[in-house]
């Protein structure tokens, strides 16, 4: 069991629904998730589980017609969800940095590197001279390997390639902020060979600070190179959590179990059914398990009752009902 | 006219397309010299970065761009002209699947129209006929037949691609180029789409050219797998081959910057050769081998003279230095 004091984040059964013209949509049913200091989590899914959402409540920049009806995201000792103007600000400049999936979003294209890196800098520092944020800005890029960072601060984003654009987003992210970097899908528009790269940049970066990690990804394969630990979600649950080795060695929940199958795999053996159907409407969520639909092993209590995070020991939880007999609930 | 072997359904023989820039004189070299030949019930796995070339070769193929040299042969006919040049029969021969199925699909007409259109253009059957073929097409990609009534934006996205194989297919096609028709999707519905194709595949004797940035899915579906680097192909073989015995180091670079989520796979990477560098523009084609900036084997060779493509094995074809006469070769590339 991991002391108390190294955890760094503890969320505890969030819900998270967005208002829609129509109805309600309940996207997180109660989410659990912990990060300990320095550790590296990854979370996959496919497209519309609820990753993004997850980590948005955590900086607190989900959309307006977002409501957070339960649950608690505990940051350092104190909740997230109670915080308020000065701290929230402290919070996302020093505590918490994110990296977003599309760079040429992420940066602003009229600005040059050097001012909107010394933008973040000056927010987290304020009352610093110009050339303080001037040397912090060059010493972050020299960090992510970016070459000539002087030259770089005069360039404009469009100057860039998507790979070296990503790479000065994290180069950002991590100017000041030194405790959390949330990495949303960082690599996912990027080639094969520059996803390799910008991966082990991340890697080396968090490693060298102590930082700790969320990754969300839709790959399986990266989160098994880059994290200590994966939460799998499927339609805003936390299907399984696992130790990375163990969760690729020993992979338990049907879900899981059905993503793996599905991936194209480099020894060959050509490609599997997939998993039938598809995520359920949010509006309107399937009671029960919310993959009992799609699940070829489902049993009638599936469909009536939420399985809860059973403990399939050695730190490995899964959310099916068939391990509850011998399991013990975690959550 | 030269005939192709009864089996050989295309040929691309040192295909380029050059397209125009602002600065006169100055051409972005998409594609470079590209030949390879495709036989009757073969899936060709066309395999690059972004900005390599492979999108811009199948749209050649398809005629979509007019070469700016080279020569395509289709069942021994010269089809290296544009599209307005090219009979309407070869045109029905010859069927796309674009990657995104939001965009490739008219969103203000339903499944039904657009399954149409390529038997309205063709003049295939009678209204009454298109109607039943529409049908069959749906049936045939395992999608109920009155989605024909329904409008792309009401259906699934691995549902809207199954729509756009149907109207690939409207026409009888033989040969089917596929431009990256998953990357859009998630696993679990690509895996789905992936088995939907290579079923049609063999029920049809179709033959494929696939385009894809996916290594790992190639080496599930293609016979041969051809990869390109900056308009050219640098090395060619057929699947078991290629991923057993990699020797082009950018195919080495490639096969080792894919995650992946086994030890077995893990086993077949090939000895870490480390990405670096990125592809470069197509209008500042490096000198020589268009790789060498970032191979770590580089000569001085490879900076001056640019390597000729070569059968190193039968079926093996490599376009590097390092495989030539009294250089190190293969295996001995660390």
């Amino acid at each position: 069991m991991k002391m108390e004091d190294s955890t760094l984040v503890e969320i505890k059964n969030l819900t998270v629904w967005y208002r829609v013209y129509g109805g309600l949509l309940r996207v997180l049913d109660g989410v659990n998730l912990s990060v300990a200091r320095g550790q590296k989590v990854g979370i996959v899914g496919e497209t519309g589980c609820g990753k993004t959402t997850t980590v948005k409540a955590i900086l607190r920049i989900l959309p307006k017609n977002a409501v957070v009806p339960e649950g608690t995201i505990m940051f350092q000792g104190r909740n997230v969800l109670k915080m308020r103007g000065r701290e929230l600000q402290e919070l996302r400049g020093q505590g918490i940095a994110m990296v977003f999936q599309d760079p040429t979003a992420a940066l602003n294209p009229v600005f040059t590197i050097g001012q909107q890196i010394m933008e973040v800098i000056k927010y987290a520092r304020p009352g610093g001279k110009a050339k303080e944020w001037r040397e912090m800005a060059v010493r972050a890029l020299k960090e992510a390997a970016l070459p000539d960072p002087e030259r770089l601060m005069e360039n404009y984003p469009f100057q860039l390639s998507g790979g070296m654009r990503q790479r000065v987003c994290i180069a950002m992210a991590l100017a000041t902020a030194r405790t959390l970097l949330i990495a949303d899908e960082p690599t996912t528009n990027l080639d094969v060979t520059i996803q390799d790269q910008v991966l082990r940049l991340v890697r080396r970066l968090v490693e060298e600070k102590g930082t700790s990690l969320i990754l969300i990804t839709h790959s399986l394969g990266v989160a098994r190179e880059m994290t200590d630990l994966v939460y799998v979600m499927y339609a805003g649950t936390m299907v399984e959590v696992a130790q990375t080795d163990e969760l690729f060695d020993n992979p338990l929940h049907p879900y899981t179990l059905g993503l793996l199958q599905s991936i194209p795999k480099l020894t060959g053996g050509g490609v599997t059914q997939g998993i039938a159907g598809r995520i359920p409407d949010y509006a309107n969520p399937p009671p029960g398990c919310r993959f009992a639909p799609r699940c070829d092993q489902a049993m009638p209590i599936c469909s009536e009752r939420k399985p809860a995070l059973f403990d399939a020991g050695g730190g490995h939880q899964v959310a099916c009902w068939r391990f509850a007999a011998g399991g013990e609930a975690v959550a | 006219m030269k005939r192709l072997p009864d089996d050989g359904l295309l040929e691309v023989r040192d295909l380029k397309k050059y397209f125009p820039t602002k600065r006169k004189g100055v051409f972005v070299r998409a594609v470079d010299g590209v030949s390879f030949r495709l036989k009757r019930g073969e899936v060709l796995g066309l395999v690059g970065e972004s900005g390599s070339g492979k999108s811009t070769t199948a749209y050649t193929i398809l005629g979509v761009y007019e070469p700016t040299a080279g020569q395509i042969l289709f069942k021994g006919q010269d089809i290296s002209t544009g599209l307005a040049r090219r009979p309407l029969a070869l045109k029905k021969e010859i069927q796309i699947v674009f990657q995104d199925p939001g965009t490739s699909l008219n969103p203000s007409r339903t499944i039904g129209q657009i399954l149409g259109v390529p038997l309205a253009v063709h003049r295939i059957g009678t209204r009454a006929e298109r109607q039943q073929r529409i049908a069959e097409l749906l049936r045939l990609v395992e999608l109920p037949v009155d989605f024909m009534y329904k409008y792309p934006r009401a259906i699934g996205g691995g549902e809207r691609q199954m729509v756009a194989i149907a109207r690939a297919l409207a026409t009888n096609p033989s040969l089917v180029v596929l431009d990256e028709p998953t990357s859009a999707l998630d696993v679990s519905v690509q895996a789905k789409i992936i088995n939907m194709l290579m079923k049609l595949q063999r029920e049809l004797h179709l033959t494929y050219l696939f385009i894809s940035h996916d290594l790992s899915l190639m080496r599930n579906v293609a016979t041969r797998v051809a990869v390109m680097y900056l308009g050219k192909i640098c090395e060619e073989a057929s699947t078991p081959e290629l991923f057993a015995n990699p020797l082009h180091p950018y195919t080495q670079m490639l096969l080792s910057s894919i995650p992946v989520v086994s030890k077995a796979e893990e086993a077949t990477k090939p000895k870490r050769i480390r990405s670096t560098g990125e592809i470069p523009s197509p209008v500042d084609v490096p000198p020589g081998c268009g790789f060498h900036p970032r191979c770590p084997f580089r000569t001085e060779a490879c900076s001056r003279e640019e390597p000729a493509m070569r059968e190193v094995e039968e079926g093996h074809f490599v376009r590097c230095h390092l495989l030539g006469a009294g250089v190190p070769g293969d295996g001995q590339i660390h």
